[in-house]
């Protein structure tokens, strides 16, 4: 199956670790990715708060070059993108002044979004399209002993839980499961990250960062894994603050295609995993533990 | 009376129905334009057709301008069809030579416009009139009723259905599908508002069931196919093999304490998996039949057929245990049956916000009921999963009620439930007790006073929906504790506040397999998956298969006087038939003209009651007027046209369509 | 067509599932389009071809039947036996030409009294959209190209031609009499 490939601005800036571990793990499962040509902003956050008929021309620009490009599912790895690409999905059915609205935009550059793409999230592909028996196959480096408190922000549950479930969001946790890593419980999987708070009311933001951190090390977890651009970045980014704060909670936040990079044996090179300020240096034994007898028998043989 | 050779006189009457019609229907213009038709002899308004004064002005008129067809315009023939041709009868005529409009149901109460509504009154006034001139004199069908009863389900509700008959000298089957009769009643501690122990109540009433001799009893027992009709049905009964002779075992509980299973192992489904049980057990110490019962899925014997069979060496010369038991299958006739099959709680998995299955101390109300029950799993210790006396216990209202994400409904008993739980698990424990509610509901002989009594006694009740139950502590105080979060609406700020024990008040939802019941007894359903009552008011036990009742928790969700209430109600509907000893059948069954069918007999392999046979000797089709239910398949699919359905006869149906578009 | 044109449509609601959800409609105080007129049968099974037919014929725009869901028929199945029929009836109408809006079968069980409201609205709307079906006329016009046929049939007969317009006419009695 082909996808659309929607980066958005996080994943070419400050998310790029993800973008450049989702590719090769994507490219690895025979995923055919095909990133859309002059794609531009989704819309997201600030401006979708201004003036929700600008934001919503902004995206559906994109729905109408996934259109014109063969019509693919978008694969909108960012959950702003993720977001904002449905929401305006959703208003575009929904208010027949905004579809107006967005028409006439479109209609000046002689474009057209009628064909209602449908936009999917990696998870929601890596789970329901691919399958997780699929991956297994492909795990040759399982993450045993790796302890992971899986994290899936608001963004993706919430208001449109489209693949998942809008309380207690499970795609990760079995997606992780399939890995070999331990998935640790803990009721803060869609609690806020601070958003951008951190750079609004830090004194707001920093203590969410904290609870999410503290809580996750405080029931073993070994690092996060997120599905957020922002999400990582608040969650890495402010430690320095937290500790001035409320003390050390010291904990690694990667994204869930860095973890998948790792069980598929893909050279570390290909996961920017470098890119964290807390460094997540944790690595799976490489090959993975065989059963015991028969080698033994062979070596005796030979 | 032979009309065809008569003038025709046909009377109409519209009804007001008080406002109900008059408000949006021109009733005097329908009368006016009623009376312009030919054949009509009389049209009048009259504001309330059904009433005493209203039959009697039919009667009279029948008598005094020889009136030899009646109409009456007004509400849904489903209500008072019977009525006015009861009423056309007194006065002498037969009373098929009536007919019914719809002007309330299908009308007045649909429109606004009335104008429109008036002209729609007049349309259908006139195919009434069309079609009345083709009725005939038709007689009633009376069959007999079988004077035995069924009643399915044994909970509260199939038990006192099943005394009352038994007890006025009718001969009851009660057929139960669990292994003992009580239902959930069985696993109740105390009931609201009177704190009286259930199984006080109860348990008499279940082993009086058991010993009837009116009564017989089928636990263990599905009922797997229904045939026949109101007065004659015909029932089969599966009995699963519960790999115990019944009338062997004496319940002395020997092959428990034989079983190779030294202690209990097994998921106990009586106490809500709470506690353990053997795979032979006996569901709780006043099952009714006090017979074991060995569970085929646990049971090493009955698994891999090698154990050294200690029950059977206990049991000795009883020789009660049979290990080769398989299914079988009892028929019995009936006249008459009752759908008490109960509900099923709602599965608080459904709301994940709220913990349960992942936090060990969240309960539901049902398993909290086992936990401070004096036979319970703890012998009514209110202990927690994870081994703690609760200080501060948080009982969450309306899980899996009043939700448009999982059920709209109100299921009626949580509230009072969950202050029932209050006090007991106060009683109990001494706990700080909160109820998170989003309205209390009181309305019973008591109730209001029961939630006055809780308030007095220090409960604490917290308005608004709870919005998840979480272990994450944000405070010291919060540490190792379930914190509940709400929005309190009457404070005005959100809450959080911590504790060591959460009941979920599930509510109540339709069982599992209501839809195979359902099409089992030809019942209808409402939306909701509950069984529908013929009328609300008028017929709230009836069903819309005659001689077919429901009671309890299968109708909708309902307290223990209301199912008891409801049960003497069906039980009394059923008696009401079978003392009568006959019913009175429509007569819209069909008939062949023997002299215009063919013998193609398209029309056998259609009737889906067999009720069709060939005729060799004159090489026509005959239709067995007893066992036709009057469908009228037969008569549209006949290529001759030579089956005639009364009441529907090709006649009638045609002057009624060309009736209806006759009017412009 | 004029402005204020209404369509007649005429319904055949079984007893037990849709005559009783028209009821619930009532008792629930739904509004809906007041252009149905509903002939109560006991079974969707009894709904003869001829009845869709008759209606059509004496003016009705549209016909609505209304049966049980599938597997929830009183009488077992008599909704299946109209299903059946109505598959066959629907290739009859179309080869009249009549739209294959205008004549629609629905299950609606005793609860949907909103389903009630929901089709006989919808219905309403579709062949309001449609127009009048005028079909009492082109049947009035083929009663009359048949008389006219039969009267030339009777006139070739009586020894002036045999070309194929006489298997014509012999043929074309069956399409009138609907």
């Amino acid at each position: 199956m082909k996808y659309s490939y929607f980066p958005g601005c996080s994943l070419k800036g400050l998310g790029r670790a993800y973008e450049e571990s989702l590719l090769p793990v994507m490219k690895h499962l025979g995923v055919d990715l095909q990133e859309l040509d002059d794609w531009n902003c989704c819309g997201a956050t600030a401006y979708m708060s201004v003036d929700e008929a600008k934001a919503c021309v902004l995206a559906s620009r994109n729905l109408a070059l996934a259109e014109r490009d063969g019509n693919h599912p978008i694969l909108a790895p960012c959950s702003a993108c993720y977001l904002v690409l449905n929401k305006t999905k959703h208003y575009l059915h929904q208010y027949p002044k905004m579809k107006a609205t967005v028409d006439r935009a479109l209609n000046a550059v002689g474009m057209k979004c009628e064909k209602d793409v449908p936009v999917r999230h990696p998870l929601d592909v890596l789970i329901n399209d691919i399958g997780l028996d699929a991956i297994k196959m492909k795990v040759t480096k399982p993450l045993q002993g790796l302890k992971v408190a899986p994290y899936y922000g608001c963004q993706i549950v919430r208001p449109y839980a489209t693949f998942d479930d809008q309380a207690n969001p499970t795609t990760m946790d079995r997606l992780l499961e399939a890995l070999g890593a331990t998935v640790i419980r803990w009721p803060l999987k869609t609690k806020c990250c601070g958003g951008s708070l951190t750079g609004t009311i830090p004194e707001a933001g920093i203590r969410m960062v904290y609870i999410l951190l503290n809580e996750a090390k405080k029931r073993g977890a070994d690092c996060l894994a997120t599905v957020c651009p922002l999400c990582q970045f608040n969650l890495d980014g402010y430690h320095s603050a937290v500790r001035r704060q409320y003390g050390d909670v010291l904990l690694p936040t990667v994204y869930f295609s860095q973890l998948m990079g790792l069980a598929f044996g893909l050279p570390d090179r290909d996961l920017a995993l470098n890119r964290a300020a807390i460094p997540f240096r944790w690595r799976p034994s490489s090959p993975p533990p065989a059963p015991a007898k028969p080698p033994a028998a062979k070596s005796v043989a030979a | 009376m032979n009309s065809n050779r008569e003038e025709l006189r046909i009377g109409f009457y519209v009804c007001h129905c008080g406002h109900n019609i008059a408000a949006t229907v021109d009733c005097a213009e329908v009368a006016r334009y009623v009376g312009t038709l030919p054949h009509v002899a009389l049209s009048r308004e009259y504001k309330y057709m059904c009433s005493d004064p209203g039959q009697e002005l039919i009667q009279q008129d029948i008598r005094e301008h020889k009136l030899n067809r009646v109409v009456v315009a007004s509400c849904s023939p489903l209500l008072h069809e019977h009525t006015f041709r009861g009423a056309t009868e007194a006065g002498g005529l037969n009373p098929f030579y009536f007919h019914m409009v719809n002007i309330r149901e299908h009308n007045s109460w649909v429109h606004t416009d009335r104008k429109e509504a008036t002209e729609k009154a007049k349309a259908l006034a006139q195919a009434a009139i069309e079609r009345v001139a083709h009725h005939k004199a038709l007689e009633v069908k009376r069959v007999k009723i079988h004077a035995d009863v069924l009643v399915v389900g044994g909970g509260i509700a199939g038990i006192h259905a099943a005394m009352t008959m038994a007890n006025a000298g009718k001969k009851v089957y009660l057929v139960e599908r669990e292994p003992t009769i009580g239902g959930h009643m069985a696993k109740f501690d105390k009931t609201f508002p009177t704190l009286d122990c259930a199984a006080c109540i109860l348990t008499p009433k279940m082993s009086e069931v058991g010993n009837h001799p009116n009564i017989t009893l089928w636990t263990y027992s599905e009922v797997t196919k229904v045939d026949g009709y109101v007065g004659n049905y015909k029932v089969t009964v599966k009995h699963k093999p519960r790999y115990i002779v019944e009338d062997a075992c004496v319940g002395c509980m020997e092959c428990i304490d034989a079983c190779v299973y030294k202690t209990p192992k097994f998921e106990d489904e009586f106490n809500e998996g709470l506690g353990k049980r053997k795979p032979v057990f006996i569901p709780f110490p006043q099952a009714t039949p006090q017979v074991v019962i060995i569970d085929p899925e646990t049971c090493l014997n009955l698994k891999t057929g090698k154990c050294k069979k200690t029950c059977v060496e206990a049991c000795a010369d009883r020789m009660a245990i049979d290990f080769t038991q398989q299914e079988t299958f009892d028929e019995i006739e009936v006249g008459t049956m009752i759908v008490a099959t109960g509900f099923k709680t709602f599965d608080a998995k459904r709301v994940p916000a709220y913990g349960y299955g992942v936090y060990p101390n969240v309960y539901t109300a049902l398993e909290v009921e086992r936990l401070v029950n004096a036979s319970g799993p703890t012998g009514g210790e209110v202990i927690t999963r994870d081994g703690r006396h609760p200080k501060s216990i948080g009982i969450i209202h309306c899980v899996g009620s009043r939700d448009k994400k999982t059920n709209v409904w109100c299921s009626r008993v949580c509230c009072m439930y969950s202050m029932k739980l209050a006090l007991l698990l106060k009683e109990h424990t001494g706990a700080e007790i909160y109820n998170f509610y989003i309205d209390i509901r009181t309305p019973g002989k008591g109730y209001e006073e029961f939630y006055n009594k809780l308030l007095d006694e220090g409960v604490h009740f917290i308005r608004g929906r709870v919005g998840e139950v979480t272990d994450w502590a944000m405070t010291p105080e919060e540490e190792g504790k379930l914190t509940i979060r709400v929005e309190d609406t009457l404070a005005g700020y959100v809450r959080r506040i911590p504790v060591d024990m959460v009941v979920l008040a599930t509510g109540l939802e339709p069982q599992q397999d209501a839809q195979d019941v359902r099409r089992l007894f030809n019942l209808s359903c409402g939306g909701e998956g509950w069984f529908l009552e013929r009328h609300p008011k008028l017929a709230p036990v009836s069903t819309f298969t005659d001689g077919i009742f429901i009671a309890g928790g299968c109708q909708g969700p309902r307290d223990i006087p209301d199912t008891v209430a409801q049960a003497g109600a069906a039980a009394a509907e059923c008696l009401a038939l079978i003392d009568k000893g006959y019913v009175e059948q429509e007569p819209n069954t069909a008939f062949v003209l023997a002299e215009e069918c063919s013998g193609c007999k398209s029309c056998i392999p259609l009737c889906p009651y067999t009720a069709i046979a060939f005729d060799e000797s004159s090489k026509v089709a005959v239709i067995n007027e007893a066992l036709c239910k009057g469908c009228g398949t037969c008569v549209a699919s006949c290529p001759s046209g030579s089956i005639v359905q009364n009441l529907f006869e090709d006649d009638e149906v045609f002057s009624e369509i060309k009736g209806v578009l006759a009017y412009d | 067509m004029t402005k204020d044109w209404k369509p007649r449509i005429v319904a055949f609601f079984c007893n037990w599932c849709t005559y009783t959800a028209a009821d619930l409609a009532g008792v629930s105080r739904l509004k809906y389009a007041s252009n149905v007129r509903v002939i109560r049968l006991m079974c969707s099974g009894r709904v003869d071809p001829q009845f869709i037919l008759e209606a059509l014929t004496h003016g009705a725009d549209g016909v609505l039947i209304g049966g049980c869901h599938p597997f929830d028929c009183h009488y077992v199945e008599g909704n299946y036996k109209m299903l059946r029929r109505f598959q066959l009836l629907k290739r009859l109408l179309a080869d009249m030409g009549i739209e294959d809006q205008r004549v629609r079968l629905e299950w609606i069980s005793a609860a949907e009294g909103d389903k009630v409201k929901r089709v006989i609205n919808d219905l309403t709307q579709q062949i309001q959209a449609l127009g009048p079906l005028g079909f009492p006329s082109k049947v009035a016009d083929w009663d009359r190209e048949m008389t006219e046929l039969e009267h030339h049939v009777t006139a070739t007969a009586a020894g002036v031609c045999a070309c194929g317009e006489s298997e014509m006419a012999a043929a074309k009695p069956e399409v009138a009499h609907v």
